[in-house]
């Protein structure tokens, strides 16, 4: 069957609900403002409505009682609404749930889900688009999730609600909801820490995350249907664990990478992907490495500057393109 | 594209030195007509991106601004608009940048969001809930410290439910910064909510002012829908601030406008009409229920019944206010989009001061 990505969350956030009584949810819009999705909720709320707790708009306090609940029994997931508003509670994220465990020499431990509805979703402007995975990425003791895909939507909210033992941040990118997978239930998860190979290819690999899942696909599309080029699109699903064996893996056999990802050039996401090519793969490798990422500014509000900055299908297929013609 | 407009308005009051009861409804309805374009601009698809209105709240930000100096500090939220007008924006670069057009104040970076005019004091606008609080808290440091001015920062009652809130009072207090904090609580009973509109403050302090209080700032609430009580307030708060005597906080009670909805803001029963105060009414039951607390329109009433204006007289203003604002739109749609370089400047300052 195919469900959507909203549909996939809703399950997920439902099932954990039905089978384990410490799940709680601190706040309950996870849909943001789309609200087709915001109907896929409504089971949720006719039937828990006990384990939703009404939010005051208090970033920081959510989610360091939620931290606190989880550390005494509780398996919470905050609802921090726009994934930019984790900032306003970065000090009890950071600085206190990720430090729980080693810091208590592996005593306690705090298994809290913050959702985050992130990303560059469309004239949110500089503080409404933030991608947070790579500077959370620098946290040691935080598992960040990112789904590009709908069956991940829902395996991944799932295990973090009912399996994880450490603090996880679920980044759901706002543009993600009608995204569509094949979908069989009961079939378990890919191991979190696994890459998804989403299409197999021979000449370029192309490595994505998040939203850049489904516009590397289409560029991968695009690169066999204009140009005769066989891309493999590896989803990484989580950032935090980075799945390192299978991006070697692929760049071995394509011997060509381009990572797409929405976080800045610097520090980011696809830097760490690099970095590790080139300390594990170099050899792989037929020609240079290349990122498409956003450029180092702030996310401007008027809608043709978005656009000169965003992570597009287009900007993917050219970078590979350049990589298969350069060498 | 039209001639490029000037860059700001006469501040209200600046010219006369003392504002008129006229200047007040007048500066009100240039607020209502001008969030009346954003409105239709957004359901004709030329205003893209989530917004917030302010209609319902005029009066609020004309009194406050009417009771400010040039060299006074003013920080907003996401519903800027009116704060911004009052203060002397001109509507043309706001509306330019609420479209993301090249020629607004940030050449289409900040949108409706981030509306903000140094040249007016207002050197940034957060969207975070209580994102200004402690920023307005330094402005007014620097005020003091510089021995004029003070700093005025609006806010919504949600702000009181961020720990930012708490801790610019504090600073604000123990430095006795010269600083008025200025709340606008525009909630609505649970009950009276509709589906699809935002929710409200939750605090669960018996009045919002008790929270200074027990900081030993002094807070007062004044009614959001009168302008000549707000006028008092503002006036005397203005002055207590100024003269040193350290933070105040004033909550503003406003009545929510029904077309304050969660999605997209809609106009019930249409364009606000000035017949509405000369005995006609709107044809949406939940705007007739609202009119009693529109400050534009118990405003207008008392002027026309005081005998300080006619219908004529009102008439010929918001004839002169709807063509200053359907020409802000014009000059908006008319502006070209930034050109892609844009989205490259402004990173780092090059030299002090802005371009």
């Amino acid at each position: 069957m195919k469900i959507s990505f909203a549909e996939g969350l809703a399950k997920a956030i439902y099932e954990s609900l039905a089978v384990d009584p410490r799940v709680m949810l601190v706040g309950g819009s996870f849909m943001g403002l789309n609200m087709n999705a915001r109907k896929l909720m409504e089971p949720v709320v006719r039937d828990y409505s006990d384990r939703i707790l009404a939010t005051p708009v208090s970033e920081l306090g959510l989610a360091g009682a939620a931290i606190g609940a989880a550390m005494c029994g509780q398996r919470p997931v905050v609802d921090l609404g726009t994934g930019s508003f984790i900032f306003q509670a970065f000090a009890q994220v950071v600085n206190e749930a990720a430090n729980v465990h080693y810091m208590s020499g592996g005593q306690s431990n705090a298994p809290v889900t913050f959702y985050c509805l992130a990303g560059m979703r469309g004239m949110g402007a500089a503080q409404h688009s933030q991608r947070t995975q790579a500077m959370l990425g620098q946290v040691p003791g935080l598992q960040i999730l990112t789904p590009g895909g709908a069956e991940d939507a829902y395996y991944l909210m799932k295990w973090a609600l009912l399996e994880s033992h450490n603090p996880t941040v679920f980044i759901n990118h706002s543009l993600l909801f009608n995204e569509t997978a094949e979908f069989t239930p009961g079939t378990p998860m890919l191991p979190l820490g696994k890459a998804r190979v989403r299409r197999q290819g021979r000449d370029v690999s192309i490595i994505a995350s998040s939203i850049t899942v489904p516009r590397a696909m289409a560029a991968a599309d695009a690169l066999e249907r204009q140009k005769g080029v066989s891309a493999e699109v590896l989803d990484l699903r989580s950032i935090v664990p980075l799945d390192r064996d299978m991006i070697l893996q692929s760049v071995a056999k394509t011997g060509r990478a381009v990572i797409a990802d929405e976080c800045h050039r610097s520090f980011g996401v696809a830097a760490e992907i690099a970095a590790s090519l080139a300390e594990q793969g170099l050899s792989y490798l037929k020609a240079p490495v290349r990122r498409v990422v956003v450029p180092d500014v702030p996310i401007p509000f008027s809608q043709p500057l978005e656009a000169e900055l965003t992570v597009s299908s287009e900007k993917i297929q050219a970078a590979a393109v350049e990589i298969l013609t350069s060498a | 594209m039209s001639e490029h407009p000037k860059e700001l308005i006469e501040p209200l009051g600046k010219a006369s030195g003392k504002v008129g009861s006229a200047e007040r409804l007048k500066a009100m309805l240039r607020i209502r007509r001008f969030e009346e374009q954003c409105i239709a601009l957004a359901k004709a698809g030329q205003l893209p991106g989530h917004y917030h209105v302010y209609i319902g709240q005029e009066a609020t930000a004309v009194t406050a601004c009417a009771a400010l100096r040039p060299e006074d500090f003013l920080f907003s939220t996401w519903r800027n608009h009116g704060h911004l007008l009052a203060r002397g924006a001109a509507p043309e670069r706001m509306m330019a940048e609420i479209l993301g057009r090249a020629s607004g104040y940030a050449a289409g970076k900040s949108g409706t969001l981030h509306l903000s005019v140094p040249k007016l004091g207002v050197p940034t606008t957060s969207a975070l809930v209580g994102g200004n609080l402690p920023l307005a808290a330094g402005a007014g440091l620097a005020c003091k410290r510089r021995g004029s001015g003070i700093a005025v920062v609006f806010f919504g009652d949600a702000g009181l439910e961020e720990g930012a809130f708490y801790e610019s009072l504090i600073v604000a207090k123990v430095w006795q910064v010269p600083i008025l904090y200025i709340c606008e609580n525009n909630s609505i009973p649970p009950k009276q909510r509709k589906r699809g509109q935002y929710t409200s403050s939750t605090l669960p302090a018996a009045r919002l002012g008790d929270v200074p209080s027990a900081l030993q700032i002094p807070a007062e609430s004044v009614d959001g829908t009168d302008v000549d009580v707000l006028t008092e307030c503002f006036d005397r708060l203005v002055a207590e601030v100024r003269s040193g005597g350290g933070p105040r906080f004033v909550e503003v009670c406003c009545n929510r406008w029904p077309g304050n909805i969660m999605t997209w803001p809609e106009l019930p029963g249409g364009e606000w009409q000035l017949d509405w105060a000369f005995g006609g009414r709107p044809d949406r039951a939940e705007m007739v229920a609202w009119l009693p607390s529109d400050p534009l329109l118990r405003h207008l009433k008392k002027l026309v019944e005081q005998g300080v204006l006619d219908r004529a007289q009102v008439e010929a203003i918001d004839t002169q206010v709807r063509a200053e604002m359907a020409s802000a739109a014009k000059f908006a749609l008319d502006s070209p989009f930034p050109t892609a370089g844009e989205a490259y400047r402004d990173v780092f300052a090059e030299a002090d001061g802005r371009r």
